[in-house]
């Protein structure tokens, strides 16, 4: 470990802007271009989002730029599928590894690159063809594809006979995501090799920041679940292209007509789908754990409480995550004793996200808190992270999923925790980071304001959803007219569409915001929030090759703040004993 | 700041606590026999969240409010093993437990053989109805086929003519079942994935085209209850509902009879 970082760092600057920021392969700039593809993502799923509200709340209303006269229920389920394909792919999986994580985890470990600069840009590129792809999918004939995120077969692999949607919009669904799991897979080699090789000396593996763990233990995820998920969809896309029957048994009829294909399993799709999906849930919030790590500590003034035992859990939820797909499966026909299994492995995994949150009040609890927005973010990302998570007890247990399962329940439950909570830390980042990589502050009052706004739209949006979901209200509903016990619940529907109208508008305040600050914010320090780790012994925007030559040493380990009989109340991580001494 | 963010996170986790608690939104009384079982292993579930929700969203606001920066020096420590093993422990048996205590609703749901008495139902979904089939008087199940399914000519299942165990096979839009006597539920689908729910039963389950999925239930009070589908089968999957119709054994009798095919 440790060693030759150095060597990597005689690359030169690039000459020319289209090198040097359009097919740049500086870690940086790369980050940065995720970053962007992942806020066009959000706005792009948030409009989504936006007339399924509209829809659920108004059913018979005509909207803005949606055609003459109410929505029809398969336009309904192409905002929905797209939506949640949108979100999970190119925001969650985007910003928090492919953003972030390219921008820093070089730094922090002290390295000049990433290990494969050629791959880096390959990667954010071929993401980027993916999102062209998906976006593609709106303008074709038949429309956008409307078989939901999960794409489940025989819905998605039978063709325009299917319904609206199932036509070239479905066809380009599996294309994007095919694409797409190339790009993770390139990107997260990349991450597994740089953060083994690449750390500067005295960065053991106990030293390293929790994002950078979060990071790594993220990548490994990416590498064993995406290769399922291109693996599915290449099967999937045979069967709709070339005949051939993965997922399509034997006897279906569709309109009357029977279909000619013989020997596949529907429930075969689905083990594939969520051998990939639930990781991609761990994917989507373990490098928001890391950043509310990282902010609690920095903004506490205090050690991270318990780090050895947070990087365990880290681990722990990546090992855990690979033995718990079934539980999205209790009710699919899969065999109830497996399903008792899934429910065991399942409420383990409750008990290394658990110990993070114990370990977030631990640090907490006898600090002295800063109050910046980039704490306010992270502090709201634990309330979310405990409200979406406590639900998870409930939808593991087999049992209980006998009726809860495929109601608004599991929409409350994973839009707290992997939806928002995870949003919650990208904001987090974004803040706490913005002073790197642009040279500049963001504005602290707009972003208290947007950070009121959204932290209670997002409960007044979600927790509702709980209460429809005990009631019974199936997921992915056009409206809630043919079922009579759901009329009931059509008041709680507008209640949830005007909070999201608000909350929806108040981004508009981070948007501003980010803009405003990047030409007018004022000047960033080197290290404007006293933090510790390498990232904030760089200049900011640090130099092409991160340390100007210099080759970075580490003596301690990421959270060294308000150490006894030390002169400031954090110490970084390259400073040596012998300075921490001197300075008594 | 610290104040308000502390008063902020309290407020909302006591309302979305006490609208936990409102009737309206509460699951409609059941009518299946481990309903009871369900209801009660579901409350106890709420309320061992509920108060580790309560104490760790209060945990926060506290801190959040007692630690703000008053300009003295935060405290030095990297954590405390007894306290990581005590809380790691105590959570482990909290869910592992729950999950254990409601193993048995789920064994008597999918574990349990149905009684050899128990009616025989069969029920297929397609895009976007329910037809449901009875044996008739002579017990069997006659073979259906894929290119007879044809609901033009009205035969939704494709029963094949040259099977006589199929003519007095009774096909109807709803499911109907005697009450308090054992339904053993095979469900199938034509086309896509659908799915059997029936809130007052406390009962979901898909049914997966290629696949006879079985289970069984006992329904304990006459009335009409609404099936709604509950996996996304396509554009009509909101308006795919059916009425489960749990009458005497003696209207159930009558209601099989008039609705048998002509002989």
């Amino acid at each position: 470990m440790a060693h030759a970082a150095g060597a990597h760092a005689v690359h030169h600057a690039p000459q020319g802007f289209i090198r040097k920021y359009i097919f740049s392969m500086d870690h940086k700039v790369i980050g940065i271009q995720y970053w962007f593809l992942a806020l066009l993502s959000v706005f792009v799923g948030m409009a989504l989002s936006l007339y399924m509200r509209l829809r659920l709340a108004w059913p018979s209303g005509s909207f803005p730029f949606m055609g003459e006269g109410p929505m029809t229920p398969e336009t309904y389920l192409s905002l929905l599928t797209m939506h949640g394909t949108i979100m999970v792919f190119f925001v969650l999986t985007t910003a928090p590894q492919g953003g972030f994580g390219n921008y820093v985890l070089p730094i922090q470990i002290g390295a000049a690159d990433m290990a494969f600069p050629f791959l880096n840009m390959m990667s954010f590129w071929t993401t980027l063809l993916g999102f062209f792809v998906i976006i593609a999918a709106f303008f074709v004939s038949g429309g956008a594809p409307t078989g939901g995120w999960t794409g489940y077969p025989p819905l998605s692999a039978v063709g325009e006979i299917a319904g609206p949607g199932q036509g070239l919009g479905q066809t380009l669904w599996i294309v994007s995501i095919a694409i797409f799991a190339v790009g993770s897979l390139l990107g997260s080699l990349n991450f597994i090799t740089t953060t083994i090789d690449l750390r500067a000396k005295g960065m053991s593996l106990m030293r390293m920041p929790l994002t950078v763990w979060t990071w790594f233990v993220t990548s490994i995820l990416m590498l064993l679940s995406f290769a399922v998920l291109l693996a599915a969809g290449i099967l999937l896309l045979m069967d709709r292209e070339l005949g051939t029957s993965f997922f399509i048994p034997a006897g279906l009829v569709i309109s009357e007509q029977v279909i000619n294909h013989k020997g596949g399993s529907p429930l075969l799709w689905q083990h594939l789908f969520w051998f990939f999906g639930h990781p991609e849930v761990y994917i989507a919030i373990l490098p928001g754990m890391g950043v509310t790590s990282q902010i609690l500590s920095t903004f506490a003034r205090k050690p991270i409480f318990g780090y050895r035992a947070m990087v365990y859990a880290i681990v722990a939820i990546g090992a855990l995550g690979f033995f718990v797909w079934g539980h999205h499966m209790f009710i699919s026909g899969l065999s109830p004793y497996s399903g008792l299994i899934f429910s065991m492995v399942t409420l383990t995994i409750g008990v290394p996200s658990a110990i993070k949150t114990f370990n977030w009040l631990g640090t907490l609890w006898g600090g002295q808190i800063r109050f910046a927005t980039p704490m306010l973010y992270a502090i709201g990302f634990v309330s979310l992270f405990v409200s979406g998570g406590l639900s998870g007890p409930f939808l593991g247990q087999s049992s209980l999923d006998l009726y809860l399962h495929d109601t608004y329940f599991v929409v409350a439950h994973f839009h707290l925790v992997m939806g928002v909570a995870a949003i919650f830390g990208m904001f987090a980042g974004t803040v706490y980071w913005f002073p790197k990589m642009f040279g500049r502050m963001m504005n602290e009052t707009l972003g208290k304001i947007h950070f009121w706004i959204t932290f209670v739209g997002v409960y007044a949006i979600f927790m509702p959803m709980h209460y429809i979901g005990i009631a019974g209200h199936p997921r992915r509903y056009a409206d809630t007219t043919a079922v009579d016990y759901l009329a009931a619940l059509q008041p709680v529907h507008e209640f949830i569409s005007i909070a999201a109208i608000i909350t929806i508008a108040a981004q508009l305040f981070f948007v501003i915001n980010f803009f405003w600050s990047l030409y007018r914010g004022p000047k960033a320090s080197e290290n404007p929030w006293e933090a510790t780790t390498l990232e904030w012994t760089v200049p900011s925007p640090p130099p092409h090759d991160n340390f100007g030559g210099r080759t970075p040493v580490v003596y301690r380990g990421p959270y060294e703040y308000s150490v006894p009989g030390a002169s400031q109340d954090y110490i970084m991580q390259t400073t040596p004993d012998t300075m921490v001494r001197g300075a008594k | 700041m610290a104040l308000l963010l502390a008063l902020v996170i309290a407020v909302i986790t006591l309302v979305s606590m006490y609208l936990f608690t409102t009737p309206a939104w509460h699951m409609p009384p059941y009518i299946s026999e481990y309903g009871a079982a369900y209801d009660s292993h579901f409350k106890l579930t709420l309320i061992t969240i509920g108060i580790i929700f309560f104490f760790a969203q209060m945990g926060l606001a506290y801190v959040v409010f007692r630690y703000r920066d008053r300009g003295g020096r935060a405290g030095y420590s990297h954590g405390n093993t007894a306290m990581e093993v005590l809380w790691t422990s105590a959570t482990g048996v909290v869910f592992v437990g729950l999950a254990i205590l409601g193993a048995h609703i789920w064994a008597q749901a999918h574990f349990e053989q149905p009684r050899t008495d128990a009616l025989k139902v069969e029920m297929w979904g397609q895009q976007f109805a329910w037809y449901v089939r009875y044996a008739g008087p002579d017990g069997q199940f006659g073979r259906t086929k894929p290119e007879l399914m044809k609901e033009s000519s009205g035969n939704a299942l494709g029963l094949d003519p040259e099977d006589p165990t199929s003519k007095d096979d009774v096909v109807m839009p709803i499911i109907a079942v005697p009450v308090n006597r054992q339904v053993e539920l095979i469900l199938r689908s034509k086309d896509v994935i659908h799915n059997f729910f029936v809130r007052e039963l406390r009962l979901k389950q898909d049914a997966v085209p290629g696949m006879e999925t079985r289970l069984h239930f006992t329904a304990s009070k006459i009335g009409r209850y609404e099936v709604p589908c509950s996996e996304l089968c396509g554009l009509g999957h909101y308006q795919m509902r059916s009425f489960l119709q749990v009458m005497s054994p003696e209207d159930f009798e009558q209601w099989l009879r008039e609705n048998a095919p002509p002989q």
